[in-house]
């Protein structure tokens, strides 16, 4: 038998996760999402960025309807879970009235949400929301497909990528190119903070820490809307190994998706 | 509820929808301007950063309901306002609403329907309103004011209700009474708040997490959290019913009526009465719960009821499976924006007695007779009765405003300045 007093703790789960996940069904001790999956990545960083800001106690977070629905089961926090696409006006009723009841950000809002949520059905929420600056953080998550419902394109996938609603390659002709997100927000007024990077590998997980950070410090500043976007991978629906489906993320979306800073201060960053 | 101040003053429905929602002590509005009720976000923006803490005109009726449910599940009183192409947008929130049992009220000031329909005053949304408009199966308190008065007390009822049984409650009305000004007596009573601390998500600090969600993945427990839904529903049903018995005591005959449609059905009954025939009128004050006992009561011992609405025959439903035969059950309405007129309500009134006066050996007949048989005659006099009445209006009306229609329209979609 081995005594867990002999072992020093090096690295523990942020203590913005609860130990385990009463809400869930089955096994309450892992989670949901599929081996290798981005999300798991970005959870971890959020909750890491919680920690560190100490604004756990303080933090309700929005699941949108994805495979990060059930993003409630793995917080500390409150939760609302809400309609596919109108996370960003959830949270625009929400922040302004915690901020009339509490007082200026004293409450922290945070939106998670994927590309059919986001990018498809709530493009007019997120928009809207960006544009009159509303004072929340969202964290898009980019997998170039829908993953939940089993596969089928997404605003965001590749030219000539199969999924199961363009499963002879998608026709970026008939359908459109990728859908740029944080190129399109920052346009937007009231934007302050928008950054794409990626959770695929080493590099690109330390940016993305360093930006979730960055985004929710702004909030608490009252700064502004911030956005970041996060190429992440969908091993199940891309078809391919978890090492494999992180390569296609840095070698194919990049191509598509360019990273870094697109707006900071509310000004577009010269690239 | 003891009155603080009491004063009269002359006021426009909407207006005194917007001041019933702030003696309330609302704390958030969010909507989206719409003919017939944009005048309650306007009355609103003035109280902004004032009474009124939280206040967004939002891009769209679907925006708004999401804005709403974000404030209720942090424990604000907040409100939306809206008419019939916007209630249906708000309808996938609604159901969210619904099932995660937030608070808040849902203002629908009805206009023509369906479609884009026009701004004229219908009462065509009440299938929508009181069968469940939105997906999944629910029930949502839906408070029926005729005046001017009853907008500005129905509206502080609602908030009171929602807080009391954890409830989305529609505030219904109709384009005209909406546009009404009548006088009222303002009387900012005291508001009972309600502890949210158990459910609302203000940051989980000292306790376990609220988590606001309306998914049961396990189909256990799906079922088992409409059961309790269920429940409530039940205790809402008996709790909440509100219905106005005007001259029903000694009345021979019965109109069913709500909103706008009930006073001039009140008009007619005045007449009615000085002509010597016993008339009265059961009014809904709540379209759901419906007072199906009252009508059910009623309908034992008249000799008809008739219903009139300002759509095709929607309420009548309900009448009917309240009088479940008991009697003939009549319909008189009209829709597009046209109001059903004393004269012409009067004169179905007289139709009615005609056919059913002689009635009344089948009457006490029907009484010891099985269900069936009363049904019978009862369904023959409706037949008979609509393609009397309905053929002859249809056809001299129908022939007319086509013409008028296509002669308008051109002007409208070039220059009008009309507002929608």
């Amino acid at each position: 038998m081995v005594n867990k007093k002999d072992f020093q703790l090096t690295h523990t789960k942020p203590k913005a996760f609860l130990d385990v996940y009463p809400e869930k069904a089955g096994d309450n001790t892992i989670t949901h999402y599929c081996p290798g999956c981005g999300h798991g990545i970005l959870h971890r960083i959020i909750a890491s960025a919680m920690d560190k800001l100490g604004i756990t106690d303080n933090t309700v977070m929005i699941s949108p309807v994805g495979c990060s629905v059930f993003l409630y089961y793995y917080y500390n926090t409150d939760h609302i879970q809400v309609p596919h696409g109108r996370a960003p006006a959830v949270a625009t009723g929400m922040k302004r009235y915690l901020d009339a009841a509490y007082g200026k950000n004293k409450k922290i809002i945070i939106s998670y949400q994927g590309d059919g949520d986001l990018a498809a059905i709530g493009t007019g929420e997120i928009i809207n929301a960006a544009h009159r600056g509303e004072n929340i953080t969202v964290f898009f998550v980019n997998n170039a497909i829908y993953g939940m419902t089993g596969g089928q394109r997404a605003p965001t996938t590749l030219p000539g990528m199969v999924t199961t609603t363009t499963p002879y390659g998608n026709d970026d002709k008939d359908f459109g190119p990728p859908f740029l997100v944080s190129e399109m927000l920052t346009v937007a007024g009231g934007s302050y903070y928008i950054e794409r990077t990626g959770v695929f590998d080493a590099a690109s997980i330390k940016k993305t820490e360093k930006a979730v950070e960055k985004a929710l410090k702004y909030q608490m500043e009252g700064k502004g809307f911030s956005l970041v976007e996060v190429l992440s991978n969908c091993p199940t629906n891309v078809k391919m190994d978890a090492p494999s489906s992180m390569k296609f993320v840095k070698e194919e979306m990049t191509k598509y998706f360019p990273m870094g800073v697109f707006k900071d201060g509310g000004k577009a960053v010269k690239r | 509820m003891a009155a603080k101040k009491v004063k009269r003053e002359i006021s426009k429905g909407n207006e005194s929808i917007a001041l019933g929602a702030l003696h309330a002590g609302l704390d958030a509005y969010f909507g989206y301007p719409i003919t017939p009720s944009s005048e309650i976000p306007e009355t609103l923006a003035k109280h902004y950063k004032k009474e009124l803490p939280v206040f967004l005109q939002a891009e769209s009726e679907i925006a708004a309901i999401n804005m709403v449910y974000g404030a209720s599940s942090c424990g604000a009183r907040v409100m939306t306002a809206t008419s019939g192409p916007g209630y249906a947008l708000k309808l996938e929130g609604i159901s969210y609403i619904a099932c995660s049992e937030m608070p808040c009220v849902i203002v629908n000031i009805m206009r023509g329907g369906p479609g884009l329909g026009n701004i004229g005053g219908e009462q065509a949304d009440y299938f929508s309103l009181t069968k469940g408009g939105g997906h999944g199966g629910y029930r949502i308190p839906s408070l029926a004011p005729n005046s001017v008065q009853e907008m500005y007390d129905f509206t502080i009822k609602a908030f009171d209700i929602a807080d009391k049984f954890r409830t989305p409650v529609f505030l219904v009305a109709d384009g005209y009474l909406g546009q009404m000004k009548e006088g009222i007596t303002v009387s900012k009573p005291k508001i009972k708040k309600y502890d949210k601390s158990k459910w609302a998500t203000t940051g989980a600090k000292g306790r376990d997490p609220n988590i606001t969600v309306s998914i049961y993945i396990d189909h256990d427990d799906m079922e088992k959290y409409k059961i309790y839904l269920k429940k409530k529903y039940d205790k809402m049903e008996k709790a909440l019913v509100m219905v106005e018995e005007y001259k029903v005591k000694d009345a021979d005959y019965v109109f069913v009526a709500f909103g706008l449609a009930s006073r001039i059905v009140k008009d007619v009954i005045i007449k009615a009465r000085e002509n010597g025939l016993k008339v009265g009128l059961i009014r809904p004050k709540t379209l759901w719960p419906f007072p199906y006992k009252t009508i059910t009561k009623v309908s034992e011992k008249v000799k008809g009821i008739i219903t009139v609405e300002m759509n095709q025959g929607q309420m009548v439903e309900d009448v009917r499976l309240a009088v479940e035969g008991r009697c003939p059950v009549e319909f008189y309405g009209r829709c597009g924006g046209n109001l059903p007129t004393a004269k012409d309500i009067y004169a179905k009134l007289e139709d009615v007695v005609k056919k059913l006066g002689k009635g009344e050996i089948k009457k006490s007949k029907a009484k010891k007779a099985p269900a069936k048989k009363v049904k019978k005659p009862a369904k023959k006099a409706t037949k008979k009765a609509v393609a009397k009445k309905a053929p002859k209006k249809a056809s001299k009306k129908a022939v007319k405003k086509p013409a008028k229609k296509t002669a308008k329209k051109p002007a409208k979609k070039t220059g009008g300045k009309k507002r929608r």
